[in-house]
C-alpha cells in the first residue's frame, strides 16, 4: 500500500507526512513531484501542508494548475482516497474538488497550537476507526483557516453529512472560543458527496507521535489502510 | 584626492581609513572600488572594532567541528552528525522597518546555516523593546512577531523558543537576535571557500534589485533624526524564493557537484565573492552584466552592493555546471554563471567585459582595519551598585508585589507571542508544555538537542563583565534544566556606539566574562555576531551580550519540563536564594530602579549543577527542573505551576540576607539569584536528591510539595504570599494581549 506525498514548491509539511507514513504508520510513502504526470500506483494520495507557490495570489490558487493535479482529479474521480490537509485542503477547494473557500483568520494572525476538533461522521476512509464525538487533540498552523461556503451550500453540506470534523472545546462542544479563526459553523474538515475527498485545516500528521504532544492525529492514517484493506485493495500484510 | 570628505563621511569611511585603502590597492580607488571597501570595512563586516577583544575568546573543544569564521560553528552530537548554528542581529533594519527587518534577519541566518550543507530545524529568537506603554514599541514589536511569523512560518522551520525583555533604552533600538539550528552529516559540511582555478563561479536565486544597499554601513551607526530616510536600505524578505533556495541548494551539495558555498547576506554579493576567495587564498573574477536583475540601469556599484535576499554564490567544481543547472531548473531558480575562480587574489569586477573593479581581495577581508578601540570604566559605578533605601522604603504587600511582577511583561506568559510561530512544522519538536530550553528530536537517533537564548542587560548594566558570565551560565543552566548536556555556544553582542570609550569598556569586559564563563563551563563559542551602534542621539541600550547554548540529550525520553506534573511531589531547591535584588525585576518594575550589584556566580558550582540535572533527568530522579530567573523564587514557584491545569504549591524558606539593607521580604521572594533551580521528584526519591547535590557541593533543602489550588509561600514560619494558582495564572497568562490587543497601534 502506497501513500503518494504531493510536493509542490513551497510545501513544507510534505516531510511531516512522509515520516508519519512510514516512521509511524509503516506503510511505504513515496514523493511526487508537482511537475509529474502519474501517481504511479499510488493507493493514497496526500496533498500535504505549507505554503505551495509562496502563496501567490490566494492560498492553493497556483498549485491547482500544476501537471500533477489532473491525475489526482483522475484518482478520486475514480474513488480513490486523497486527504488534503492545511494547504492541502486549499488547494482542494481552490480545484473546485471541495466545495467552499477559505478566508484570513478573523483576528488576522497566525495561529499555532494543539486543539480540540470533534469527529462528526465516521463514513470516510480517514475516520472510519473514529466514534462518532471522538474529540482528537491536534495540533493547526495557520493564518488562512477561516472556512468558509454560503447559506445553501452550507446546509447541503451540514446535512449531507459532509462535515466531518469540528473545533470543539476542553467539554467536546463547538462554541465561539473553540473555534480558532473564524470558520462558518466551527468546521475543521468536510468531504466531497462521495466521501472519498476529504480537507481539514488541523495536522493529523504532526499528532502521531507522543513525545510530540499527542497521538490522537495517528488514528487519521490508521482508518485510511483499514478502509483500503476492507476494499479488499491490497493483501493484509 | 579623487573623493572628497563628504563622499568618504557618506562610505561610513575616516579619511585614515581612506588612506590605507589607497595603500593597500597602489592608487585612488575608483567609486565603485569606494563602495566595496564602504561596506567591507563597515563595523558589521569587519568587526573591526571588536576583533581584537573576540580573539580572547574559548573557540576549540573536542566537539568543536567548525569554530568561528564560517557561516556557522558546528559541534558534533555522535551518529556521524553535527549540529550546525549561528546567532545574528538585525536590529537596526527592524526599527526603520520592524516587520521586514525581522523577517529577513530570519532569511539571512537560515541561509548561513544551510549554506553548510545543514538542513536547518529550528529558530529562536532574542528581542528586546522599550516597554509596552509606548506606543511606538508596541507597534515595533506588533511588526517584528508579525516578520518572525511570517517568514519562519512559510519557509517550514519552527520557532520554537526564545526570550523578550523589555526597558526604555530598546524603544528607538529594539534588538531582534535570531538564532537557528540545523543538522548535517559531519563528511557533508560545505565551507564557504573558493577553491580551483578555472573553476565557475554561479549566482543563485532571486534576482538583485536596489533593496538594502548600504545596509552594512546603516547597521554601523547610530540613528538620529534623519533615520526614517534609511527606509530604501532594508531589505524585502520573500521566503517563499528561500524555501525553494534552500531545497536546491541542498540537493546539489549532496551530489558533491559543488566546492564552496556563500550566502549573500551583508555587502552582497562584494562580500560573498570576497570572503570566498580570500578564504580560499585565490582569486574571483565576475561580470556583472551576466547578473540576474530586476531593476533597469543597475550600475557595478548597485550590483556590488545591493543587499537583495534569497542569493546564494556557488563555487561549483568545473564539468558539473549542467548538473547544479538541472537541480535549479527542477526549482524554477535562476542559476547563472557570473565568472570564475582566478589565482591571483584578486577580487576583478567586470561589466560586459570591462573591468570597474579590481582590487586585492585580503585588502577587502583580512586586512580591513583592526581597532584597539580605548576604553575607560565610566565615574559613577560604585553609586551604581548601591541600592538607594529611601527609594525602597516604600513596598508594596508581598502578594500585591508578586501579582505586579508576574504582569509585568518581562515576566509575563509570551504566548501572545509565540502562538504567531509554527513550532510544530517538521515534527521534531518535543511539545511537552513549559521547556526551559526549547528541545527538538534529531530524527534517525534517539537523541534530542536543547537550545535556549538569554541575556539580562540589566546585570551587565550594573557590572558587564559579571552580567556576561551570567548570561552564559543562565543559558546554560537552560539548558541542563531541560535535561541537555551543554555543548556549545554562540553569542549575539548588542552594544552602543564603540567610538565611545565607556560603551567600549562595557564590550571589553563583556567579552572578558563570557570568556571566562565558557572556559568553566565547557561550552566553546563556535561563532557569533557583534552588533554595534545600538543607540540614538547618544543614548545606548543597555548593554546586551545574548548567549545561545545549545545541549546533547542521549535520549530524547530524558527530556524534563519546568512544570508540576502531579500533586503530592516534594519540591527541592537546589542551590541557595541570597536574597539579591541587584538589577532584578523587582527592584525595576515596583520601584522603576537599575541598581545594586549583579548576583553573585561561582562557576564551578555552576558547572557542577548542569552536570547534577543532566545526570538526573537521564535516570529520571527529578520530575521537572526549573531555573530561579527574573523575579526570584516566588515568579519562579508560579511558573512550576502554571499550565498544569491548576497543581499549587505550597513551600516554607528561611529569611535570605537582606540585599543592601533593602527593607521587608522582597529580597527572600524575588532576590534573583544564579545557581539556583526548583526540582520536583516524587517523595521517595527527595533523599537522593539532596543527597547527591550535598556530596557535589551544592546547598540542597526540601522546601515544600505540590498540590492545592493555591501557591503559598511562608518565609521562617509566617506566610508572605498566598493566593489562588488562577487568580496568578490569569495575571501572568493576560498581561501582554492587556497592552498590544484592542489598543492603538
Amino acid at each position: 500500500m502506497t501513500f503518494a506525498v504531493v510536493v509542490f514548491p513551497g510545501s513544507n509539511s510534505d516531510h511531516d507526512a512522509h515520516y508519519a507514513v512510514e516512521h509511524v504508520l509503516g506503510q511505504p510513502a513515496r514523493f511526487v513531484w508537482h511537475k509529474e504526470t502519474s501517481l504511479g500506483s499510488a493507493d493514497v494520495v496526500i496533498l500535504p501542508g505549507g505554503f505551495s507557490h509562496g502563496d501567490y495570489l490566494r492560498t492553493g490558487a497556483i498549485a491547482r494548475f500544476s501537471p500533477i493535479m489532473a491525475s489526482v482529479r483522475a484518482f478520486a474521480d475514480a474513488g480513490g482516497p486523497v486527504l488534503g490537509i492545511c494547504n492541502g485542503f486549499q488547494i482542494l477547494l481552490e480545484c473546485g474538488m471541495l466545495p467552499g473557500a477559505m478566508l484570513r483568520n478573523r483576528d488576522v494572525r497566525f495561529h499555532c497550537g494543539f486543539l480540540g476538533v470533534r469527529v462528526e461522521r465516521t463514513d470516510t476512509p480517514f475516520t472510519n476507526r473514529c466514534r462518532v464525538g471522538q474529540v482528537l487533540r491536534l495540533p493547526i498552523a495557520h493564518g488562512e483557516g477561516n472556512y468558509y461556503a454560503p447559506p445553501d451550500a452550507l446546509g447541503a453540506l451540514e446535512a449531507g453529512g459532509q462535515v466531518i470534523f469540528r473545533y470543539v472545546d476542553d467539554r467536546g462542544e463547538a462554541t465561539e472560543a473553540a473555534n480558532p479563526n473564524g470558520s462558518v459553523h466551527g468546521i475543521a474538515g468536510i468531504s466531497n458527496a462521495k466521501k472519498n475527498i476529504v480537507g481539514l485545516m488541523p495536522h493529523p500528521e504532526r499528532a502521531c507521535e507522543s513525545c510530540l504532544g499527542g497521538a490522537d492525529g495517528l488514528i487519521v492514517l490508521e482508518s485510511v489502510v483499514h478502509a483500503l484493506h476492507e476494499r479488499g485493495t491490497l493483501q493484509r500484510v | 584626492m579623487t573623493h572628497d570628505a563628504a563622499v568618504l563621511e557618506r562610505h561610513g569611511l575616516t579619511p585614515d581609513e581612506y588612506a590605507r585603502i589607497v595603500e593597500l590597492v597602489g592608487r585612488e580607488p575608483n567609486l565603485t572600488e569606494l563602495g566595496l571597501f564602504s561596506v567591507m570595512w563597515s563595523e558589521h563586516c569587519s568587526y573591526k572594532s571588536s576583533r581584537v577583544h573576540l580573539k580572547t575568546l574559548p573557540t576549540e573543544g573536542p566537539r568543536v567541528v567548525q569554530g568561528p569564521g564560517e557561516n556557522a560553528g558546528a559541534v558534533d552530537i555522535g551518529d556521524g552528525l553535527v549540529a550546525v548554528f549561528k546567532i545574528e542581529s538585525h536590529n537596526h533594519p527592524s526599527f526603520i522597518e520592524p516587520y521586514q527587518g525581522a523577517a529577513t534577519g530570519v532569511g539571512g541566518i537560515i541561509r548561513d546555516i544551510f549554506t553548510m550543507g545543514a538542513r536547518p530545524i529550528a529558530l529562536l529568537d532574542a528581542l528586546r523593546f522599550g516597554t509596552m506603554d509606548d506606543a511606538t514599541s508596541r507597534r515595533v514589536l506588533k511588526g517584528v512577531v508579525a516578520g518572525i511569523g511570517g517568514y519562519g512560518n512559510s519557509i517550514g522551520i519552527p520557532t520554537v523558543g526564545g526570550e523578550v525583555m523589555f526597558d526604555e533604552s530598546y524603544r528607538g533600538n529594539p534588538l531582534v537576535n535570531v538564532f537557528c539550528l540545523g543538522i548535517a552529516r559531519r563528511s557533508e559540511i560545505v565551507k564557504g571557500h573558493a577553491s580551483g582555478v578555472g573553476n565557475p563561479v554561479y549566482y543563485v536565486g532571486a534576482k538583485t534589485g536596489r533593496d538594502g544597499i548600504h545596509g552594512a554601513t546603516m547597521a554601523s551607526a547610530a540613528f538620529d533624526e534623519s533615520s526614517a530616510e534609511k527606509r530604501p536600505a532594508v531589505q524585502v524578505g520573500d521566503p517563499f524564493m528561500e524555501k525553494l533556495l534552500l531545497e536546491a541548494c541542498l540537493e546539489v551539495m549532496r551530489g558533491e557537484a559543488v566546492v564552496g558555498v556563500q550566502d549573500m547576506g551583508a555587502a552582497g554579493l562584494t562580500c560573498a565573492t570576497s570572503e570566498t576567495g580570500s578564504r580560499g587564498s585565490v582569486g574571483v573574477e565576475i561580470d556583472v552584466a551576466l547578473v540576474p536583475q530586476r531593476e533597469t540601469g543597475m550600475t557595478p556599484y548597485e550590483i556590488m552592493l545591493s543587499e537583495s535576499q534569497e542569493r546564494m554564490l556557488l563555487i561549483v567544481k568545473r564539468g558539473r555546471e549542467a548538473d547544479v543547472e538541472r537541480v535549479f531548473e527542477k526549482w524554477d531558480l535562476h542559476a547563472v554563471r557570473i565568472g570564475e575562480v582566478t589565482s591571483d587574489n584578486r577580487l576583478r569586477v567586470m561589466q560586459n567585459g570591462v573591468i570597474v573593479a579590481d582590487v586585492p581581495n585580503r585588502a577587502l577581508t583580512e586586512e580591513a582595519p583592526v581597532y584597539h578601540r580605548p576604553y575607560r570604566e565610566p565615574d559613577g559605578r560604585a553609586e551604581l551598585q548601591r541600592v538607594p533605601l529611601d527609594a525602597v522604603a516604600a513596598s508594596p504587600r508581598p502578594t500585591d508585589a508578586f501579582l505586579d511582577l508576574l504582569s509585568a511583561p518581562t515576566i509575563a506568559s509570551k504566548r501572545w507571542i509565540y502562538r504567531q510561530y509554527d513550532h510544530v512544522v517538521q515534527t521534531n519538536t518535543v511539545a511537552l508544555n513549559g521547556l526551559s530550553a526549547a528541545v527538538v528530536r534529531v530524527k534517525g537517533t534517539s537523541r534530542a538537542l536543547a537550545m535556549s537564548v538569554d541575556g539580562n542587560g540589566r546585570y551587565c548594566a550594573l557590572d558587564p563583565r559579571q552580567g556576561a558570565k551570567l548570561a552564559v551560565a543562565e543559558a546554560a543552566r537552560n539548558v541542563a534544566c531541560a535535561g541537555g548536556l551543554p555543548i556549545g555556544a554562540t553569542n549575539c553582542l548588542n552594544f552602543g556606539n564603540p567610538e565611545r570609550p565607556d560603551i567600549m569598556w562595557q564590550f571589553a569586559e563583556a567579552v572578558a566574562g563570557i570568556g571566562a564563563a565558557c572556559r568553566a563551563l565547557d561550552t566553546p563559542i563556535t561563532g557569533g555576531n557583534v552588533s554595534f551602534y545600538n543607540e540614538t542621539e547618544g543614548r545606548a541600550v543597555l548593554p546586551t551580550p545574548i548567549i545561545g547554548v545549545v545541549g546533547l540529550l542521549e535520549d530524547a525520553s530524558y527530556v524534563r519540563t519546568r512544570l508540576f506534573s502531579d500533586a503530592g511531589l516534594d519540591i527541592v531547591l537546589v542551590g541557595e536564594g541570597r536574597g539579591e535584588l541587584g538589577g532584578s525585576e523587582y527592584l525595576k518594575t515596583i520601584h522603576g530602579l537599575v541598581r545594586g550589584r549583579a548576583p553573585v556566580l561561582d562557576l564551578a558550582r555552576e558547572r557542577a549543577l548542569h552536570r547534577l540535572l543532566v545526570d538526573w533527568a537521564s535516570r529520571g530522579l527529578i520530575r521537572s527542573a526549573h531555573d530561579c530567573a527574573e523575579g526570584g523564587l516566588a515568579v519562579t514557584l508560579a511558573e512550576c505551576c502554571f499550565d498544569t491545569g491548576g497543581v499549587g504549591a505550597d513551600v516554607s524558606i528561611g529569611r535570605a540576607p537582606s540585599d543592601g539593607g533593602v527593607p521587608g521580604l522582597a529580597s527572600t521572594l524575588f532576590g534573583e539569584s544564579a545557581t539556583c533551580v526548583l526540582v520536583s521528584a516524587v517523595p521517595a526519591d527527595a533523599p537522593a536528591v539532596l543527597r547527591e547535590a550535598h556530596l557535589a557541593g551544592l546547598p540542597a533543602a526540601r522546601i515544600g510539595r505540590t498540590g492545592g489550588s493555591a501557591l503559598r509561600i511562608a518565609i521562617d514560619g509566617e506566610i508572605a504570599i498566598d493566593c489562588s494558582v488562577g487568580e496568578a495564572e490569569a495575571r501572568w497568562s493576560g498581561a501582554l494581549a492587556k497592552w498590544l490587543d484592542g489598543r492603538a497601534a
